[in-house]
């Protein structure tokens, strides 16, 4: 039976075999013992073939919800951004997705140049100093940046804003527990976090503080107090930022950030259903050296030309093994080739204008929402994108009813904060047009 | 792509005023971004981002992309990373607006597709590998070794024991050693035999009542299997320890024999290796694990349960360690590797194996006189040999690896595993054909007898690459990893 | 291979150089041709205490890293700023401007554990560690 990705024919397979100096494939196996053998077919369902495959996958894809028929009100951490048609067009360039890393520079040049850009545009857009050539997502980015901070100040305490993202929280402890980090939970007053109890926790233990702006209820925390009282007791200040706010919100670096974490999905990366996203993160020189995840650097050929490599490997576990301090290998690298992409498309205007649109929107939707009756506001906190109100019924019986009018509408909040009840965490990107939104305002009305 | 010359920056082609793409006016009443926030938490300096327009952005990236290597463009026999043909329609797949435009949050029922694709991907793997359960969540093979030691350590725990020792053996990945120390986990280095196989003895001298698991590769780094995994196992099991199976050579034994019937209790896949799913120049990747029925309660959360014909993401399981992403992994390159395992079907699989093992062979037979091969035996589906024989010309195996990219190939992986010197690991993988491998063996013969007639051809390499050897000493003393004003 | 025969040595390839009771200490020829061109020195605040054996400082090159451990008790009185700017000090001249810190001697007997330029040869002979 002839597969497509298997080129040998018969006669190849007799030619090789007999090159080597064996009858059949099945002596290149002695190694293994027959009783170790499988000795039966895997139960697997039959091969398709690239029609049957074609016509499989899309009945699978059909039975989902998406996007482009729905109009997306939820965000908590995944976002409907508009995506340039450019962008995937760069992606489906083999020559980049078919790459392994950048092991060997003379033929990678391309790619190395290209994260090399995209993580200039990160410092750009965070005010730090280096930044790295991507790691997972934004939870275990946040977690990763939590170790790198244990490793430069020698502490173990950590203090957790409980307005971080939920599963970023979630992720953070995964991490912790077994390398014998505390964490300490810092409450919330009015969607922000209690600067307050922050200081009153705040000792020569903490190794770091960890914040979200726009946090997540979508509000503006005050990064620069909080690194302040940090720096005060020889802590570090971690942000995490969604990195579409700083289109318009002042640059983390600029206001005392030691770390800068985030999700980077929101720069030309599509949703699918929760990954591949992208963890940015960048830091300050002072720490580089201490940094997770792989670097690009400029340098020089034999003959003087500027070029890229990938730098600073001895950080690296497959240099430093068991005194690494992260043990990231694999990255997601296509993923910020496609934010340098998103970012260039769109451009120093564009980008400012898709955060302003987002934060324009978002603030439509908010005062038409406080004029329904059943809804009522939350938070007076100033916030960028993202919104909550209070219902007049529990949250998945109202996105039920939304669903029916083809509207996908905000988080329930009380999964997470059972204090919340019967809010709803909404997103308005700049990917929904006013008709969108007023629909929704129409049929929340409607619901009662 | 062989101009030689530097390509500009992205940020060098920048134009005030231009755009790669336009977007519409903003349809909402806009108040002054002062009364919406206040100006303290306003930017005073916009990013400086690029402006370029759309044909000279597509043009930049096309010209990146010409300064690169990929599968697609020729032979990346790139030992251990199993850089096999990435399936064209597998990338359609994913682009489907149903697996790529559904949020993460949405209700479930409004997802139930992308739920019943990741249930029966879990089936299928469990089968593949001989295990009881699997999570898809890990989104590299770091991430699912990170995973399966925390799941380990819940194990142990839960059953009130203290274990803070890995083995693992000196021809291991860095990252089995990494990983041990990111789960707070002590690791014990054993040294092998020259042949990479587990020195049984040490492996004896290095249990006790604090191993918490051995990690293992199977076939090892050196591309050969463990004939003795089932008293390899043994030993670690009666001192109390887990057995890790570290799947980065996965692609020599679908099919044919299971990590979960040599007696290991988790096992990670590299869907970027083993099943097809593209690289992306490091990444993204997925690591899923797999693991037998005791270590299930320990599992990352959410667990996708079947309940009838409906599909939930099962959230309150009071052992689980917790989380391990934000969401649900790497659904993107799982839908890949999905569609990868349905074309392949069972006997495909199986054939992939045994061609990527007669492939690696056919190699090693026909290298061995001009190059050393350490071990005279059949490999698996990777092969290692030398540059002891062009030594005494004064070329290494660096000197090669840089002279194959003059002859138009990826060079296979150099200096590792860290126990063989000079060490040139060829995997050639099931997606080449006989004449693809028997042009590289005559390049690699040429360059043999280069090293013998004009060694400094080889030790000058390369030539017709975009750009030359490069100062890398330069780049890590002196870092500049950004681009300024 | 570079020996001086009037430093003193440990097994980790560190040299030692005696004065009274400070003692400079860097990382010998050997070492620095093992690592290959080294590219960044963590160094130790000055006022750091050192015991023998335990790890102080760092040595990276491209492709390698290495611990340099203390080959005596003390504290840390010097450190050589020079490494940060120039790192590549180390492989030009590893005895002399390469040195990496001094420091003073907690117990001068521990000099006696040491190996002299002989007894260092032969460890290398031996095929090092």
């Amino acid at each position: 039976m002839p597969w497509s990705y298997l080129p040998h024919t018969e006669q190849d397979r007799k030619a090789m075999l007999a090159a080597i100096g064996v009858e059949k494939a099945e002596d290149l196996f002695t190694d293994i013992a027959p009783d170790l053998r499988l000795n039966r077919p895997l139960q697997l369902p039959v091969a398709l073939a690239e029609p049957e495959l074609v016509k499989h996958l899309t009945a699978l894809a059909k039975a989902n919800a998406h996007t482009q028929d729905y109009a997306c009100f939820l965000g908590a951490g995944a976002y409907d951004h508009y995506i340039p048609s450019v962008v995937d067009h760069v992606l489906r360039r083999s020559e980049f997705y078919t790459a392994y890393t950048q092991y060997q520079p003379e033929i990678s040049q391309g790619y190395l140049q290209a994260l090399w850009e995209y993580q200039s545009m990160i410092c750009q857009l965070t005010g730090m100093e280096v930044a790295n050539a991507s790691l997972y997502d934004g939870g275990t980015g946040l977690a990763e940046a939590a170790m790198m901070a244990a490793s430069a100040t020698g502490r173990k305490e950590f203090l957790v804003t409980q307005t971080l993202h939920p599963h970023y929280r979630a992720v953070l402890s995964t991490y912790a527990k077994d390398r014998g980090y505390g964490l300490t939970k810092i409450g919330y007053q009015d969607g922000l976090l209690d600067l307050e109890a922050l200081q009153a926790k705040l000792n020569k233990n903490i190794a770091a503080i960890l914040v979200q702006t726009p946090n997540f209820f979508g509000c503006i925390e005050d990064i620069q107090a909080a690194a302040d009282l940090a720096h005060a007791q020889g802590a570090l200040l971690i942000t995490a930022v969604d990195p579409v706010s700083l289109g318009l919100l002042e640059a983390p670096g600029n206001l005392g950030a030691d770390i800068v974490v985030g999700e980077g999905q929101s720069l030309g990366i599509p949703l699918s259903f929760g990954g591949p996203y992208l963890g940015f993160f960048a830091t300050t020189e002072k720490l580089m050296r201490k940094m997770p995840g792989r670097i690009v650097g400029q340098t020089v050929d034999t003959d003087g030309k500027r070029s890229f490599v990938l730098t600073l490997q001895a950080r690296e576990q497959h240099i430093r093994r068991e005194k690494a301090n992260s043990n990231i290998c694999s990255n997601e690298a296509l993923c910020a080739l496609a934010a340098a992409v998103y970012l260039s498309t769109v451009g120093k205007t564009g980008f400012q204008q898709v955060a302003a649109q987002s934060l324009h929107k978002a603030h439509y939707a908010y005062q038409q929402l406080n004029r329904l009756p059943n809804c009522k506001e939350v938070f007076s906190a100033p916030f960028f994108k993202e919104f909550v109100v209070r219902l007049n019924q529990p949250v998945a019986a109202v996105n039920e009813k939304l669903l029916a009018d083809h509207i996908i509408g905000g988080l329930d909040l009380e999964t997470y904060y059972p204090e919340l009840k019967q809010c709803m965490l909404l997103c308005v990107t700049e990917n929904r047009s006013r008709q969108d939104i007023d629909l929704l305002i129409e049929r929340l009305g409607a619901i009662g | 792509m062989s101009i030689k010359k530097s390509k500009e920056l992205i940020f060098e082609l920048s134009q005030a005023g231009r755009r790669a793409v336009d977007l519409p006016a903003c349809d909402v009443p806009e108040a002054t971004l002062e009364s919406l926030i206040p100006a303290r938490f306003l930017r005073k300096k916009p990013p400086s981002l690029p402006e370029v327009s759309q044909p000279d952005l597509m043009r930049h990236y096309t010209a990146l992309s010409q300064r690169n290597f990929g599968v697609d463009s020729g032979f990346y026999p790139l030992g251990s990373c199993t850089m096999k043909y990435n399936p064209k329609v597998n990338e359609d797949a994913g682009r489907y607006p149903g697996f790529s435009l559904i949020h993460p949050l949405q209700p479930e029922a409004t997802v139930q597709g992308a739920l019943e694709l990741l249930y029966n991907m879990e089936q299928y793997l469990a089968e593949i590998s001989g295990m009881d359960a699997v999570t898809m969540q890990p989104v590299a093979g770091a991430h699912g070794e990170l995973t399966g030691l925390k799941l380990i350590r819940a194990y142990h725990r839960q059953r009130g024991e203290q274990r803070t020792k890995v083995i693992v053996p000196d021809s291991a990945h860095g990252t089995n050693p990494a990983t041990a120390t990111v789960c707070g986990l002590e690791t014990v280095e054993i040294k092998s035999h020259p042949d990479g196989s587990i020195n049984l003895e040490a492996l004896q001298a290095a249990v006790g009542p604090d191993t918490a698991a051995l990690m293992l590769t199977n076939p090892s780094t050196l591309g050969l299997f463990e004939s003795n995994i089932r008293e390899i196992a043994r030993i670690v099991h009666e001192a109390g320890g887990l057995l890790y199976y570290d799947g980065a050579n996965a692609n020599a034994i679908m099919g044919i024999t299971r990590p979960g019937d040599m007696g290991f209790d988790v096992v990670h896949f590299n869907l970027h290796k083993t099943f097809s799913t593209p690289h992306g120049g490091g990444g993204p990747g997925s690591g899923p694990i797999g693991v037998k029925q005791e270590l299930v309660p320990f599992l990352p959360v959410p667990v996708i349960v079947k309940d009838g014909g409906a599909y939930h993401l099962e959230q309150d399981r009071p052992l689980s360690i917790g989380k391990v992403h934000a969401f649900y992994g790497n659904f993107g390159v799982i839908v890949r590797a999905y569609a990868y395992i349905r074309a392949m079907g069972p006997d495909g699989l199986k054939q992939a194996s045994e061609d990527a093992v007669l492939n690696a062979n056919y190699c090693l037979s026909q290298l061995k006189d001009d190059f050393y091969a350490p071990f005279n035996r059949f490999c698996m589906h990777e092969c290692i040999v030398t540059s002891k024989q062009q030594k005494q010309y004064g070329v290494r195996t660096l000197d090669i690896a840089k002279r194959l990219l003059d002859y138009g190939y990826h060079p296979p992986t150099i200096y590792f595993p860290l126990i063989v010197e000079e060490a040139m690991m060829i995997e050639p993988t099931e997606t080449e054909s006989k004449e693809t491998l028997d042009a590289f063996i005559a390049a690699m013969r040429s360059i043999a007898e280069e090293a013998k007639t004009d060694a400094a051809l080889i030790t000058a390499a390369p030539q017709t690459t975009v750009v030359g050897r490069l100062d890398e000493a330069l780049a890590a003393r002196k870092p500049v990893v950004r681009w300024k004003e | 291979m570079n020996i001086p025969q009037e430093l003193k040595y440990s097994k980790d390839h560190e040299w030692v150089r005696i004065d009274g009771n400070r003692v400079t200490v860097g990382i010998t020829d050997y070492a620095q041709a093992q690592l290959g061109d080294v590219v960044f020195v963590e160094l130790p605040e000055p006022g750091t205490e050192v015991s023998t054996g335990a790890g102080f400082s760092v040595v990276e090159s491209v492709k390698a890293v290495s611990d340099i451990y203390a080959p005596v008790s003390g504290t840390v009185l010097e450190v050589n700023e020079a490494l940060a700017d120039a790192p590549e000090i180390v492989n030009q001249s590893p005895y002399e401007d390469g040195w990496i810190v001094v420091i003073e001697l907690a117990d001068e007997a521990e000099l006696d554990e040491l190996l002299d330029s002989e007894a260092y040869e032969e460890l290398l002979a031996e095929g090092g560690q």
